[in-house]
Order: C-alpha cells, then structure tokens, then sequence
C-alpha cells in the first residue's frame, strides 16, 4: 500500500561508527552466492534511473566467464534537476566505495573505474585519498581489486552505460548496439558491471542491516530507501532520503510551495505529473527512480519548461541514430511553430506521435525517453502549449 | 560448427547460424527489409533505423541489422507499427535534407531518394531542420562534400577507417549539430585523404560525389581549336555498361569507342597500351633492382612496389613518408598516356600539342588529384587536362543524346590504341602483377610463364593479401643471377591491406622482391570513380568481365604489343632511357600525417 506521508529516513548518510572499511571486511568472509542472492531479495533497482535489478545484474556478471572483469560506478550525474550522487561522493565516499568492492568480491571483478563527471573534479583530490585508505584496507584484507579514477567530458549521453564505456575507450561517447550488453562485453570487451553511485551505496548498506531490514521500507514494487535531489519551487530544496512508495500528494505537501502546479519526477527523462494526478501517482512507479523531482508552482509556463527540456534534448542527443537526433530537433522547432501560429494547435498530436515512434526506435534510452517528458506536458498543459 | 538458430519473420520459419542477424535471416528467406546505414563492405552501425522490425512480446522496435536472430523469435517485418515508425523515420531524413533532387548528381541512384518515393514521405509532416549552414566544399580536386545532402549514416566514415584505414572524415560535434567533418573542419584539400573515393561508392546519398569536369570537356569538344583526345582505362569498359542500363559485368568496349566517337572526341585511344609501357618500364627497373641488390651488392629498396594507383601512391606519401623508394619510379598508365599525347602523339598526327586537350576515362577519384600534381607537367603542358570517372562518362554518353544499345562496334583509333590482355587485367587486383610476371618470365627465361593459358590463378581474387612464388630455372645469361630464386610476391588492395605489407617493410621483415598495392577494395574494378553501388558481388562479376577480356585478344604479354615495340623504335630508345626517364617515371614527395 502506497502511504500518503512522507517518510524521511537517515540510511545512506548516517555515519560509520565502526572501523573503515569494515563492512566490506565482514561481507567477504560469507559466500559469494549468500551475498548476491541477498541482494537479489532485497529488491535494490538501480538507482541511476533505469532501475534494473542490481542483484540480477550481478548475479548475471557472476556468472560470466572470464580472467578480466571490470566495475565501473557511474558518477556521471547529469540528469538534470539530480545532483545526489555528488553528495555521496562528498560525504560517504566510503560506502560507495564498499559496495565496488563487494560487488567486484561477489563476481570476481579485477578492476574498478568511478567514471566522475568533469564537473565534479575538485572532488578528486578527496576521492584519491579515500581511495589511498581503500587500497590499504583490502591490502590487508587480501582483496586485489584496485580502484581508478576517470574523468568523463560533460556529454549528458556518457551516463548511458555502453556510451559511458566508449568515452572510457577513448572514443566518441555514443551508445552501443544491445545486445551484447555491458555484462557480457563491456569496457575493453570484458565482461563489465556499470552501476549508479547510489546503487553502490545502498548496496553496502544492504550487506550491513541485511535485506530483512532493509525490506522493511518502501512498497512491494519499491523496496528500501532512495535519495531525492529536490528543486525548483520548494522551500526545501536539496537531498532527502525518503523511503520508497509514497504518493506525489504526500510528495508535495511535504516539499511543495502550497502551490505546486506540477512535479517533474525522474529529471527531463521522466514524467510530468500534474496536480490531478498527485494522489494516484506513486513516486518510482511507473516512472523512473532517478531521484530528480522538480517542483513547479502556478507561476511557470509548462510552454517554457518544455521549450528548455527539449532545447536541452537537442543538444544532449549524441546525434548518431535517426530518431533522437532529428525527432529532438523537430519537437523543439513544433511546439514553437505552434506557439506562434504556424503550426495549427492539432500539430501536437502529430508531434506526441513522433515522440511515440521516438520512443519505439531510438537506440538508446535518451531517445527513448524523450516522450516522457515530452508527451505528459503536453496532454496536461495543452493550452499553455497553444496561447 | 555453429549452432543453429530457428526463429520465424512475417510467419516463415528460418535457419540461421548463432551470431547472424535478423537482416541476414530475413535476406535469406527473400524478406526485403530496407536499410540505409547498412552496407555489406561495412561493420553495422545500427544508427539510421529504418531497418527496424517489430519483434513478437517487445513493446520497442529493433534494428534488424544490428540484433542477432535469436531462438524462437517471431519476427514482423511489416506489421502497421513497424510500417508507420519507418514512414516516419523516413520524413525526419527528409526534413533534414537538401531534397532538391532534379539537380541532383545522384539523382535516381539516390538510396534516400528511393525509400522516400517507397513510402511515400509526405514532404510537409515536419518542418525542415536543414542547416543554412551546410556548405559544400569544393576544395578538393577530387572529392565535393555536401553536407546538406549528408544523411549522418557514417557510411563514409566506416570506410575510411575499416577499409582503407586513412579516418580522413569523422564524425563531429554533437546533437543537432552533428556532422561529418575532417580534422579541424579543415576543407577537403589540407586533410590527410588519399583520394581514394571510397566514401562516395559508399555514400547512399550524394553528400559525397567526384568533382565533376565534363562541363569543361563538352566546351573543349566545342571549340574547332581544340583537339580532343580520350584515353579510358581497362576497368571502365567493363563497368560503364551499368549506368547505361546494362547488367553488371557486361562488357561494352567497342560501343563505348563509338560513343566517345559520336561525341566528338577527336581521338579515342586506350589506357591499355600505356598498362603495356608501365609493365615493361617496371619489369626492367625491378630487374635493375635485383641485379643491384644480388649481384653489385648495393643497397636498394627491395621490394619494390607497383604505383599504379594515386590513391596508393599519396597514402604512403603521408603514411610512409620515409619509405618511399620502395615505390617503382614508373607514372601510373594514365599519367604515361597524358605525357606521351602531347608530345610522341602530337608529332605521330601533326598536331600543336599546345592544342590537345587530354582526357583520361578513369574508374578512379584519385586520378584527378594525379592529373593536377604540379610535377605531372612533363610534355612541356599539364600532361593530362582532366580525369573523368566511369559515372561522368555515362553522364556525358547519356547528354550526349545516343541510344547506347543501338550502336555499333569500333575499335579504338591508332597509335596508342592497341593493347594486349596483360593491359587488360591491370583493372582487378593482382593484375598489375601478373601482367609483369607474364612479361618479366620470359626476359628471364627466354619461356612463357609455366601456368595454364598464361594464367597466373593465384594472384586474382579478392582476398585481401596474396601471395605467389615463382622460381626462376634456366635462365638467359644476362639473368643467370636468379637461377635457382624462388621469388616471393604480394598483392594488396585496399589501404588497410597495404599498411600491413608496410609495416612489415618498415620492420625489415618483408619477404617480398615485388608488391603490387591498389587502394581499392578488388582493384580499379572497384574504384572511388565507378558505378554505384560498388560490393563484392559485383566486383567478382566486373572481375570476370576483365579475365574475359583478357583471353579474348590475341596477344596477352605486354612485350608483344607492336605498337610498343614501334614507340621504342621511334621515340623512347629503350626501357629506362633518357626519354623515358624523362616521360614515364617521377618522384615523390614526403607529406605530413596531419
């Protein structure tokens, strides 16, 4: 059952009492197998967004065979309107760090990359240090599974994981053909895990209070806890960890103005919900779990909103498939076509069909999830859209 | 052996092997899927979507030519979501494009073109995001570049990298901006691109086209001061026929010298008989060479290798800079025949070769970059005026007005127009080399080539690197120094063929005395300059086309070529002499890499 308060609690960040690294001490004296398939129970989804089942995800590197295997922590944090994975990295770097580890001790990973947004590099001379303790602790622990820093180069798509293990290569940072995935050739053609920095996080803390507890959050769809990046017209704006499966009205409420007209869930790549539908809505059901919401009061234009989601899409897309490189382009140039009357009004339809057939062929999940966004303003603001 | 996999598409139950796309099954079964970024030379890409099927239990579309066939797969390859996403997907490529096709160069060879007309794009669903900033470079003496007629498949791109490995163009810039570019966005003419013309065979649209010279040529036929003189290369006349309506593979030789005849053309003379001087220039300077290396015991550049093909010849002036007196000293057949219009040919006719005008049919974009090199001057004139590829040709026959099918046979005219088979084969890969051998053998030996019908089998085909051994026995006096050699050959084509012979020079590991390098994949058969489209396919058939050719005419070794016999008598003297020296050899020059 959804609940309709919101419920604030304090996993993620609560601070380590016990000896560094002594979590990733204890979790690799268990069997492997015990470790994966408690993840698995637990019901962790990644966390960037996609929310594939990081459990499965591992079990299914586990059983990959091969001498080289790579895990790489996704610190790519671009979505706009999310800026959580930075204060992981701030503040608990050693929970991230924990859960590469395991994760390489579960599936026998060889090498770690943190693949850190350019934006974020001041955070490196702080990471490197941790990652000095880190590489001492597993010394003695007897763990080989050395952990380097990459620095990506700004393009929104590198938080794409095959596009992100391109621009590792050296390459253009454009997304790959799926199938193979990642898990079966990745980085290097290796066997590679990409996750989110929060998945990594929340793993480690699943490894400490056990699935048992951490079931005990969220809903039967949305187990455990997750961090929200909260902006826009809120007078309480910055990360919160709340617990899964709450309703937007209870959302709202408790972040909102008073006169929330709208909330963006799940950053330009997820939906727009309006006020009417707060209390169906359940945040990370059906839409993403990315974490970024975006509050707007009465004041916005939706029209405006839209225009700079859509002026973002077309310069973020990487341009190679057909789809997202001109369908982008074209949903920009339509909704202000029909904003200033060349267009007719019933030129919308015909562009959330073209955000349809977006949705249906794009390569990659960027193309793929323009719709979102695109399609829920645009049925909900309709008129915003025309005068 | 590999496991099979059975799946079905639009309710066909078919075979394939694991690791075969939905696209290889659907081909194999006679499902047409339409495809555009799609090319068998090419690694997949999977990026224009229009080969998208719908795949039973799968909410989104997958490219069929990027997803392996799995088992148990229901396929749809024309359901009415599949239908209608391609439709679409076909207006967004229009609305991103320069469709003022009636003057366009591909126009009706245009694969955009095609699928738009196929499904009936409707030109005013989206508005048009065409750049105002596309521009066409003109810059290059070879290649026009296009952007607004660019389509972002990376055909192109692929091509240069996979096939030729020059990365000439790639893709730049990001989102709408997105293009393919050169480094630095620098015009076409500063970049290091060997010419090649690969990347317009492979180019669906006409973003890349030759630069095109028959304007300039109609006026030289139109001017009564001008004397006209064309010279065409071995693998055009059996590839011209396909822009003319004609299957591949057909060979039209005689109708072609009629034509051109028709046309205006003063003189309609054959590469051919230049392919004949090269083999016999080169026989003697590969000679010199192992005579030097074997028998004074000096140090000489072995192997030697073949630079026949500009687009060779100015890779390995950029890549290779320091290695270039592997390269034969002899001029490519076209660049003899220019030299040899304006100066042995103009006093043969009488005729102020300040008035010739020299035109070259070629198979190739690489030649007109060739015909312009500033050292290509040595008659006195530009040795050659202008190059002209196989499709300006059929363009200009079909201006011309002739019904192509209707005429008759002519032979070309005299003085440089006889030519044996050797000639002939200089067109498909290892030709240059077996030509030479035929030739070089019986120098040798005073005796035919010891193969069946003079036919050397293991030099043809398109396999990438070939190899051949020849052992010389019982040589001539002069060549007793190679009695007993088992001489080792290579042939290569395709630039990424020829690095590897390269690399292993530069190593010091070459076991080769001669190499023979074409940059294009299967020889001039498969040139930048010939028709489109251009694959293995129908390079085996233009293939077959030239050997045909070849067994056909009477003579079939280079030195038996009376007409070259008579130019050395008259003019030239003899094989490496003064005016050959003069006429039919050059020099190189070393380039950058960037």
């Amino acid at each position: 059952m959804p609940y309709s308060r919101t419920r604030v609690v304090d996993v993620l960040f609560k601070p380590l009492t016990t000896a560094p690294y002594e979590i990733l001490r204890k979790t690799i004296q268990r069997e492997k197998k015990d470790v994966i398939n408690e993840l698995v129970d637990s019901g962790l989804r990644g966390r960037g967004g996609a929310g594939f089942p990081t459990g499965m995800k591992w079990k299914f590197a586990a059983q990959q065979k091969s001498d080289v295997k790579y895990v790489i922590c996704n610190a790519d944090e671009g979505e706009p309107g999310t800026f959580k994975d930075k204060k992981l990295l701030c503040e608990v770097p050693r929970k991230v760090i924990s859960g590469m580890a395991i994760c390489a001790w579960a599936t026998n990973a060889t090498k770690g990359y943190i693949y850190l947004r350019r934006e974020y590099r001041y955070l490196v001379a702080q990471l490197e240090e941790e990652l000095r303790i880190y590489h001492e602790k597993a010394k003695e622990m007897g763990l080989n599974f050395p952990i380097e820093i990459f620095l990506g180069a700004g393009a929104y798509v590198c938080g794409e994981e095959t596009a992100l293990i391109e621009s590792m290569e050296g390459k253009r940072g454009e997304p790959r053909n799926k199938p193979p995935y990642p898990i079966q050739n990745g980085f290097l053609g290796k066997p590679t895990i990409v996750n989110n920095v929060e998945t990594f996080a929340s793993s480690a803390m699943i490894c400490r209070i056990g699935a048992e507890e951490y079931k005990k959050m969220g809903t039967a769809d949305q187990r455990g806890s997750k961090l929200f990046s909260i902006s826009g017209d809120s007078p309480k704006e910055g990360v919160h960890e709340l617990e899964l499966g709450m309703t937007l009205e209870a959302f709202a409420n408790e972040f909102g103005d008073g006169d929330t007209k709208a909330v963006q869930v799940g950053g330009v790549a997820g939906f727009c919900i309006p006020r009417k539908q707060f209390k169906t809505q359940i945040i990370g059901e059906g839409n993403t779990t990315g974490g970024s919401t975006m509050i707007f009061n009465s004041t916005r234009s939706m029209y405006n909103v839209l225009h700079n989601y859509l002026d973002f899409y077309a310069e973020e897309s990487c341009g190679q498939c057909t789809p997202c490189r001109i369908g982008t382009q074209q949903l920009l140039k339509g909704i202000e076509a029909v904003k200033s009357g060349l267009k007719p009004p019933s030129y919308l339809d015909q562009l959330i069909k073209l955000s349809e057939t977006m949705r249906i062929t794009s390569k990659c999940g960027l193309g793929q999830s323009v719709t979102n966004s695109f399609s829920s303003i645009v049925q909900n603001f309709r008129e915003e859209m025309i005068f | 052996m590999a496991n099979n996999i059975n799946l079905t598409i639009d309710g066909i139950h078919v075979s394939v092997e694991e690791g075969q796309s939905i696209l290889d099954a659907a081909k194999k079964i006679d499902i047409k899927i339409p495809t555009l970024c799609y090319h068998v030379d090419l690694c997949v890409a999977g990026n224009c979507r229009v080969c998208v099927v719908e795949s039973v239990g799968r909410n989104n579309l997958i490219p069929s030519c990027a997803t392996p066939a799995e088992e148990g797969m229901e396929i749809k390859t024309s359901s009415p979501k599949v239908r209608r996403a391609r439709k679409d997907l076909m207006a967004l490529l229009v609305s991103e494009h320069n469709t003022q096709c009636t003057t366009c160069y591909r126009s009706i060879n245009c694969e955009l073109q095609q699928l738009a007309a196929e499904y009936n794009v409707d030109n005013d669903i989206y508005l048009s995001v065409l750049k105002p900033t596309a521009k066409v470079d003109k810059s290059s003496w070879s290649i026009e570049k296009d952007d607004s007629k660019c389509i972002r498949c990376q055909r192109c791109v692929r091509t240069c990298a996979e096939i030729q490995h020059v990365n000439a163009l790639a893709v730049t810039e990001r989102g709408r901006d997105m293009k393919i570019s050169t480094f630095m966005h620098l015009p076409m003419n500063e970049i290091v691109c060997t010419n090649c013309g690969q990347c317009i065979t492979h180019c669906p649209t006409a973003a890349l086209t030759e630069r095109r010279y028959y304007d300039e040529i109609w006026e030289a036929i139109d001017d009564p001061d001008k004397y006209v003189i064309i010279n065409t290369a071995p693998s055009v006349r059996v590839a011209i026929g396909e822009t003319l309506g004609y299957n591949v593979g057909e060979r039209v030789t005689g109708k072609m010298v009629t034509a051109l005849k028709k046309m205006g053309f003063n003189s309609v003379l054959d590469t051919d008989f230049t392919a004949d001087l090269t083999i016999i220039e080169e026989a003697n300077e590969l000679l010199v060479r192992l005579k030097k290396a074997l028998v004074l015991k000096e140090k000489v550049a072995l192997p030697m290798i073949t630079s026949c093909s500009p687009g060779w010849v100015k890779f390995i002036e950029h890549m290779y800079p320091e290695h270039l007196d592997h390269l034969s000293t002899c001029k490519s057949p076209q660049q003899m025949f220019g030299a040899l219009a304006k100066t042995y040919y103009a006093e043969k006719i009488g005729i102020d070769p300040s008035k010739i005008v020299s035109v070259a049919g070629m198979p190739c974009a690489a030649k007109k970059f060739e015909a312009n090199r500033p050292e290509m001057w040595d008659s006195g004139f530009q040795d050659v005026d202008a190059g002209l590829t196989t499709r300006e040709l059929g363009h200009m026959i079909k201006q011309s007005g002739l019904d192509f099918f209707e005429l008759g046979e002519s032979e070309f005219d005299s003085y440089m127009g006889e030519s044996t088979g050797a000639a002939v084969i200089f067109g498909a890969t290892g030709g240059v080399m077996e030509a030479a051998l035929r030739t070089a053998y019986v120098v040798i030996t005073g005796r035919p080539v010891p193969f069946e019908n003079l036919n050397i089998i293991p030099v043809r085909g398109l396999e990438g690197i070939k190899e051949a051994t020849v052992k010389f026995e019982n040589c001539v006096p002069e060549y007793k120094f190679l009695e007993g050699v088992e001489a080792k050959f290579a042939i290569a084509h395709g630039l990424i063929n020829a690095r590897q012979i390269m690399d292993q020079i530069v190593k010091g590991e070459s076991p080769y005395l001669f190499v023979e390098v074409m940059a294009c994949p299967g020889g001039c058969i498969g040139g930048g300059g010939q028709p489109i489209p251009t694959n293995d396919e129908i390079r085996k058939k233009r293939m077959e086309a030239i050997y045909a050719e070849d067994m056909d005419k009477p003579l079939r070794m280079s030195h038996e070529n009376p007409e070259v016999t008579q130019i050395y008598k008259e003019f030239l003297v003899k094989p490496l002499g003064e005016k050959s020296h003069h006429l039919l050899h050059t020099k190189y020059r070393k380039r950058n890499r960037y």
